[in-house]
């Protein structure tokens, strides 16, 4: 039995890396006393299966994990225990069963999309620099690519952008739908682009979306045959 | 002030060691008449966590109604800098309040080359660094741990000093500061101290007055008659009535040690000469078999760890190991869990145990011989035989290991060079003994120079030069050029002689110490920060001898700094000791033969606690057969049932 979680990734805990948060499953799987099938071989793993890994210091409203139980369970019961058994901040949102032959969730997110806030109140600036970077034929940023400095333009991979006012803070704030396809287009690589560059205070990533043509869905509503959405926040 | 130091975490690396949260953490309620204590690690996040010690005391004081407890650790380079520029002080973890919102801040020492950073936490703390100028609304600064038997080199900096275990005494202290604390803090610094130096195991520095003839230290001696002369260390009697921590830290991010840690016994009488822990630490106290059991299971469960270690200095002597063992492996709530041996005992015995234990991958086995050949584990009495080493290797490298790593110390007493290079012979035999079943067998050696360390019987050793220890190293060079299959490690010597300084020094240290933080020393536990030009320079600006201090060797009527305090040892013990190693002349455990008076129980009206009469099976290490010849090695092995070996 293959279950997908969505989770949160918000406040203190998005400190942490995309590997201590992988650990933090591992513990608390077992604390809520789910068994989780291992990989066959000389060192097994247990099978488990991230998407796209989130930067240290980013938050995130929709978080995926695929979990290969070892036995059949309670949707709802599964939600409740691991619910119990993770920290405050990695709040679990839903728990459903996916198809066994169901996608990756590396394979089937096409874009994600960010919610930027910046220090500055100048949504005029930003408005401008954004427009600018619409504007253009080519946006081309310098990577690293096997040892390599090699040149890719990204303006492809900017499927959405638009700029808006924090209403809380009255700073600007940019919403940004980026490309995962191929080489994954980062929030820090699409604002290192921007003409002048602009100070960043949060990020934090509100959706991952699976495109088909002219349809797009969530990796929740992929593949899943039920679902069951526990507390939120109930720890 | 966590408002304050999120934004500076965007700019610091490993951000999650500032953000508290781990499993078990707690955020107690401080109130002005509450006495709070911010207990302080040292060094990073990652190091400092694990800390059983801390851990164990954060649970006691906040179990306590009058006080609170939080945890701080020493923030990298990255983060003071981000600190100081913001003009924010250090902070506690668990509700991140300012260091001046705590009344103590308390050290766990464990290595003598954290001293420069315990000075840059009280000063990023707000705190004077130096105790004469703390005021009394300043924190009190109180170190424990292993470094504190010598406390004078770091006199100047703190305010009292705590021997041994502090599950007891830091009520005592608690009780004390709580009193003082809400009577308007009266009669200041001065009198909360005086009567701290009441609470045994308490010594406070600032009572005492040390007197020197030239080089020499003469005395050092209380300053009032209530203060007393001699400071005995605390031992908590019975470890039963402390199954701490209960609720074991379990980390956000990766740290040193991540696992559930049952501490199984305390204390050790095999009596290696070389090992300040194995003295200072007597008698043996076992924890009852039935407290371990429940302790692993219940921290199993609560932390979804799937690895418990099973914590002492020696854990194969634990007399109820192949019990406790036996029942965690039949348990079916701790089905995936391992079990490990962090002191592994050098014989076939431990690694049957390590064998039943290891579930899984079997990567590499740790074994300390410490000295290469027979007459020098004569000399520092670690008593094994070649056999046995030989014995535990062919068990580890036929029951599926690939790698072994053996420790060893250079720089021992009367170490000729052939003792030195008889490291590399076991070496390679053991090297050999791996062919027979893997062609890819390794051993690692791994080589530390020698600290001698004060109340050990090589107290009085004059530690080896700079120079000697590179020769000595350069010795093993040529070895390594001739042994294939061996890799070779070994430990800066450079550092090696700081803490030798350290280790024996008196007060006349401390303007070393603070020239050293203050030109931008700190993190010297870390090669890339450590800098013996620093040391040196600030030496020759106080006018230290750094020679006369740690190549010195000492007579017997060499007053020493820490002659006023007591680990419950007899200096004639000691001194008795220390002509035996000389003499090449070894001595048993005092477990299973009779009581040959160290002081450590007779002295404190204790003894040891240990669940069975009977020594452990296997190995010539201390079990009662004759030294000389070491006897056969029982080996029992468990059965094979129950352990998955992948
Ligand atoms: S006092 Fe006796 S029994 Fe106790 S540790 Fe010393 S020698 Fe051993």
């Amino acid at each position: 039995m293959i279950v997908r979680l969505r989770f949160t990734k918000n406040g203190k805990i998005r400190f942490i890396g995309h590997r201590d948060v992988a650990r933090i499953f591992e513990r608390a799987l077992r604390t809520a006393g789910l068994a989780v099938a291992y990989s066959e071989g000389f060192s097994p793993r247990p099978k488990v299966a991230f998407g796209l890994a989130l930067s240290v210091g980013y938050e995130s409203d929709n978080e995926y994990l695929d979990v290969v139980l070892a036995q059949p369970e309670d949707l709802e019961d599964v939600a409740n225990r691991l619910t119990a058994a993770l920290p405050a901040g990695l709040d679990l949102l839903e728990v459903g069963e996916i198809d066994r032959h169901a996608n990756s969730l590396m394979e089937a997110v096409t874009s994600c999309e960010w919610v930027i806030d910046l220090a500055t109140d100048d949504e005029a600036a930003v408005r401008a620099s954004v427009d600018a970077m619409i504007a253009a034929d080519r946006v081309v940023i310098t990577r690293e690519r096997k040892g390599k400095t090699v040149e890719d333009n990204i303006r492809p991979d900017l499927l959405s952008l638009k700029v808006s006012m924090n209403p809380e803070t009255s700073t600007a704030r940019i919403t940004a739908e980026l490309s995962t396809e191929g080489r994954s287009l980062r929030p820090a690589e699409f604002l290192g682009a921007l003409e002048p560059s602009f100070e960043v205070t949060r990020v934090r990533r509100t959706h991952q979306w699976i495109s088909h043509g002219d349809t797009r869905i969530e990796p929740h509503e992929a593949d899943v045959s039920r679902a069951a959405h526990p507390n939120v926040g109930a720890s | 002030m966590w408002t304050e130091i999120e934004p500076l975490l965007d700019n610091v690396q490993k951000p999650a060691r500032y953000i508290g949260g781990e499993g078990g953490a707690q955020e107690p309620e401080h109130a002005s008449d509450k006495v709070a204590w911010l207990l302080t690690y040292p060094d990073t996040y990652e190091v400092g966590l694990p800390n059983q010690g801390l851990q164990i005391l954060y649970e006691i004081v906040n179990e306590r109604d009058d006080a609170v407890a939080e945890r701080s650790y020493a923030p990298w380079t990255d983060m003071e800098e981000q600190l100081r520029a913001a003009g924010l002080p250090l902070f506690s973890v668990d509700t991140h309040k300012p260091a001046d919102a705590f009344d103590i801040i308390a050290f766990n020492l464990s290595a003598e080359l954290t001293y420069t950073n315990l000075l840059n936490c009280v000063d990023l703390a707000g705190a004077p660094v130096r105790a004469a100028d703390r005021t009394p609304e300043d924190l009190l600064v109180i170190v424990g741990g292993h470094c504190t038997y010598n406390p004078e080199p770091i006199a100047d900096f703190i305010d009292a000093v705590v021997l041994g275990d502090g599950e007891e005494v830091i009520g005592e202290i608690t009780d004390v500061v709580h009193a003082w604390k809400n009577n308007d803090r009266a009669g200041g610094r001065e009198a909360v101290l005086r009567q701290l130096s009441q609470l045994e195991g308490v010594y406070i520095p600032s009572l005492y007055e040390a007197t020197y003839d030239g080089q020499t230290l003469v005395s050092v001696l209380p300053k009032c008659d209530d203060v007393p002369e001699r400071v005995e260390k605390r031992t908590v009697a019975d470890l039963a009535d402390w199954p701490y921590p209960k609720h074991q830290l379990v980390p956000l991010t990766d740290v040193v040690h991540d696992r559930l840690n049952v501490e199984v016994f305390r204390g050790c009488t095999r009596g290696c000469r070389f090992c300040q822990a194995g003295m200072i630490t007597r008698p043996v106290r076992e924890r009852p078999a039935e407290q371990v059991r429940t302790m692993i299971a219940e921290g199993i469960k609560r932390s979804g760890y799937d690895e418990v270690a099973l914590t002492s200095l020696s854990t194969a002597d634990f007399s109820g190991i192949e019990d406790v063992i036996k029942d965690t492996m039949d348990d079916p709530s701790c089905s995936q869990v391992s079990i490990s041996l962090p002191s592994l005992r050098v014989d076939a015995f431990g690694v049957g145990i390590a064998a039943e234990l290891q579930r899984g991958r079997r990567s590499g086995l740790t074994f300390a011989p410490e000295a290469g050949t027979w007459r020098m584990r004569q000399v520092i009495n670690k008593l094994i035989l070649e056999e046995d080493l030989y014995g535990a290797v062919d068990s580890a490298f036929s029951q599926g290991w690939r790698r072994s790593k053996l420790y060893f110390l250079t720089g021992l007493p009367t170490e000729t060079d052939e003792d030195t290079e008889g490291i590399f012979e076991l070496a390679r035999n053991c090297v050999k003994i791996g062919k027979k079943y893997t062609g890819g067998a390794s051993v690692t050696v791994s080589v530390g120079g020698f600290v001698p360390k004060p109340f050990t019987p090589f107290q009085w050793f004059g530690q080896n030069t700079v120079e000697e220890l590179r020769r000595k190293v350069g010795v093993l060079l040529e070895q390594n050029k001739i042994s294939r299959g061996v890799q070779f490690k070994w430990h800066d010597p450079e550092a090696t002689l700081v803490e030798g300084l350290m280790s024996r020094g008196d007060r006349r240290l401390g303007p070393v110490i603070e020239d050293v933080w203050r030109n931008g020393g700190v993190f010297q536990e870390w090669s890339e920060h450590f800098d013996l030009q620093r040391w040196l320079d600030a030496c020759e600006r106080h006018d230290v001898d750094i020679e006369w201090y740690v190549y010195r060797h000492r007579t017997e009527d060499e007053v020493f700094p820490w002659d006023h305090l007591s680990a419950g040892l007899h200096k004639d013990f000691l001194w008795q000791e220390w002509r035996d190693a000389l003499d090449e002349v070894g001595l048993e455990d005092c477990r299973w033969t009779p009581c040959y008076d160290c002081g450590a129980c007779t002295g404190y009206g204790i003894e040891h606690v240990v669940a069975s009469a009977t020594p452990p099976a296997g190995g010539s290490q201390g079990t009662g057969q004759n030294l000389a010849v070491g006897g056969a090695v029982p080996v029992e092995l468990l059965s094979k049932s129950g352990a998955v070996v992948g």
